[in-house]
């Protein structure tokens, strides 16, 4: 559980897996007769770690699902290495869904596609749990794993199948604030082996700054700022830069609450 | 077909509890010690009773023409096992219900999947289900012996009918509530339907299904003795029957009492067969000492 177990090498190595770069149009999204989302334009870089912000009901989340293609857009157009297709992408969500009737090796096994039950899939699930820290916890049912480590299993499931982009949704809202910094720093040493393309859903500011390379700002739908972080990793929080961008951010947040 | 079909709140059952991370090996085998140790409380209430009727029979309370004594009824179970008698009765009343709740059950898990995973499906079937449930089987009978006399048809038809209904119910309500937050991991992981089917909404359903099997099991013998006490040439209520005609009454006890018995092993059996399978399950982990 602690840093060193981040390092904690797979026995099976992983073949080097190039994020996708990604162009958003126009995105909108529409649920009755609320817009939700409006005129979304945003071009992410390969292997970018892409951080969004906003308060609750923003359209954050909204914006996360049509990236993952579980909702389809009303309007626009998203194309993921030129591609319309979303399948490339990986969920890890807020919850972490696993299935609690299969051990929590076969869970991650969900993650490798058709040839879930092959051997190289045994190994790889393996392989990804160790990456991840939780091992020895292959053979266990989810049900006795805590919130952290079912979360960890959730990202090796992300992670199996080498995705090109790893779309996140508050996957870490419901830890505890120690298991949180820890599952934080977890994810940058993940991403910076794997690069990853990051998309990051959350509502924490100082999670925002901590992993980003940019911020997006999300405010009643559509993107009210874009604030690049250019810090060295790892940040630490008690840095005066990381300060400052987190008192930037915070601000126009609860600026815009004030204004609202 | 009866109250006992409807759902029994699934809800242990079913909901995935989290409980905190529990210092528990959910592949250890169950607590066979301790319920040896806890056996003899469980055990001390029928043997007050089997004492109370023995001595009661000895002293003259119960006349033999009401109640034979339980020594009685223990020498007509070893009079007609050894005649072969017992084992040929027992043989057959199993088989039939087997038999019945193997055509009821499949037919019901078939149904339930298949309104559960179909709206079409559900559309064209379930209503009318829902309408031949409210008949009482049992109410059939007449009608049942007209259409197919008194042979093993006729048994095998009520059984079926009679356990279909709590497991297609169950199955069906399995189906339906399964948590569609796995469903909607699975479809972004790329489960195909089958492999949903297989890895998700089967193991999902799998806590209700048990569910619909255990009340099937009491229906399943509540028939099969109806049927066999009505009209029968073999069985174990066939035999109750003609020992009545002989005023056996040790035989009709013991009838009775090996009735008891294979409902108890159909229990027993599904026990532990619910145990395996669910062996994943918290409910069934916090069984384990």
């Amino acid at each position: 559980m602690s840093a060193a177990v981040f390092a904690g090498q797979a026995a099976v190595p992983r073949q080097p897996s190039l994020g996708a770069g990604m162009a958003l149009r126009g995105l909108a999204k529409r649920f009755g007769v609320k817009t939700v989302l409006r005129d979304v334009d945003l071009d992410i870089d390969a292997g970018e770690f892409v951080v969004i912000v906003g308060r609750s009901g923003c359209g954050k989340t909204t914006l996360l699902r049509l990236i993952a293609g579980l909702d389809a857009a009303d309007a626009g157009e998203l194309r993921i290495d030129g591609e319309r297709a979303t399948d490339c992408v990986r969920v890890m969500f807020q919850e972490h869904r696993l299935l609690p009737w299969a051990s929590v090796a076969a869970n991650v096994r969900i993650g490798f596609g058709p040839a879930r039950n092959s051997a190289e899939a045994q190994a790889r699930a393996r392989a990804a749990l160790g990456e991840v820290g939780i091992g020895e916890r292959a053979d266990d049912w989810p049900s006795v794993l805590s919130g952290g480590q079912k979360q960890r299993a959730a990202l090796a499931r992300a992670l199996v199948s080498n995705p090109r982009v790893l779309a996140l949704d508050e996957p870490l809202g419901a830890l505890d604030a120690l298991t949180r910094i820890e599952m934080q720093n977890l994810l940058e040493s993940v991403w910076l082996k794997e690069r990853f393309t990051a998309i990051l859903v959350t509502h924490d500011v100082a999670e925002a700054v901590r992993l980003g390379d940019r911020i997006v700002l999300l405010e009643g739908g559509e993107i009210a700022q874009i604030i690049p972080v250019d810090l060295p990793r790892p940040r630490r929080r008690g840095d005066p830069a990381f300060a400052r961008i987190e008192d930037i951010l915070l601000g126009r947040l609860l600026g815009a609450t004030a204004a609202s | 077909m009866s109250d006992a079909a409807g759902i029994a709140s699934p809800d242990a059952a079913t909901a995935p509890a989290q409980p905190e991370a529990r210092e528990l090996s959910p592949t250890r085998p169950f607590g066979f010690r301790n319920a040896i140790a806890r056996a003899p409380l469980g055990w001390l209430a029928p043997a007050v009773a089997l004492v109370v009727w023995q001595a009661s029979s000895a002293f003259g309370a119960l006349g033999d023409d009401v109640m034979p004594s339980p020594l009685a009824v223990l020498q007509a179970g070893v009079r007609l096992t050894l005649s072969g008698a017992l084992f040929v009765h027992g043989a057959v009343s199993g088989a039939r219900a087997l038999a019945g709740l193997l055509v009821g059950g499949l037919l019901g898990i078939g149904f339930g999947l298949a309104n559960g995973l179909s709206r079409t499906s559900e559309e064209l079937s379930n209503s009318t289900l829902q309408m031949i449930r409210n008949v009482p089987h049992l109410a059939l009978i007449p009608l049942v012996i007209l259409w197919f006399g008194i042979g093993e048809s006729a048994k095998l038809f009520l059984v079926a009918l009679g356990v279909f209904f709590p497991i297609y119910i169950n199955t069906l309500h399995g189906v339906k509530t399964v948590d569609p937050q796995l469903l909607e991991m699975g479809r972004t992981y790329g489960l195909d339907n089958k492999a949903l089917f297989r890895e998700v909404i089967f193991p999902a359903a799998l806590p209700s299904i048990f569910v619909g099997l255990r009340f099937a099991l009491g229906v399943m013998w509540l028939t099969l003795i109806v049927a066999e006490t009505i009209s029968a040439q073999s069985g174990i209520g066939y035999m109750a029957m003609q020992a009545r005609e002989f005023m056996q009454l040790d035989v009709v006890v013991l009838a009775i009492l090996i009735y008891a018995l294979l409902g108890k092993l159909a229990d027993v059996v599904t026990r532990a067969l619910e145990r395996r399978m669910l062996r994943w399950h918290p409910a069934f982990q916090a069984a384990a000492p």
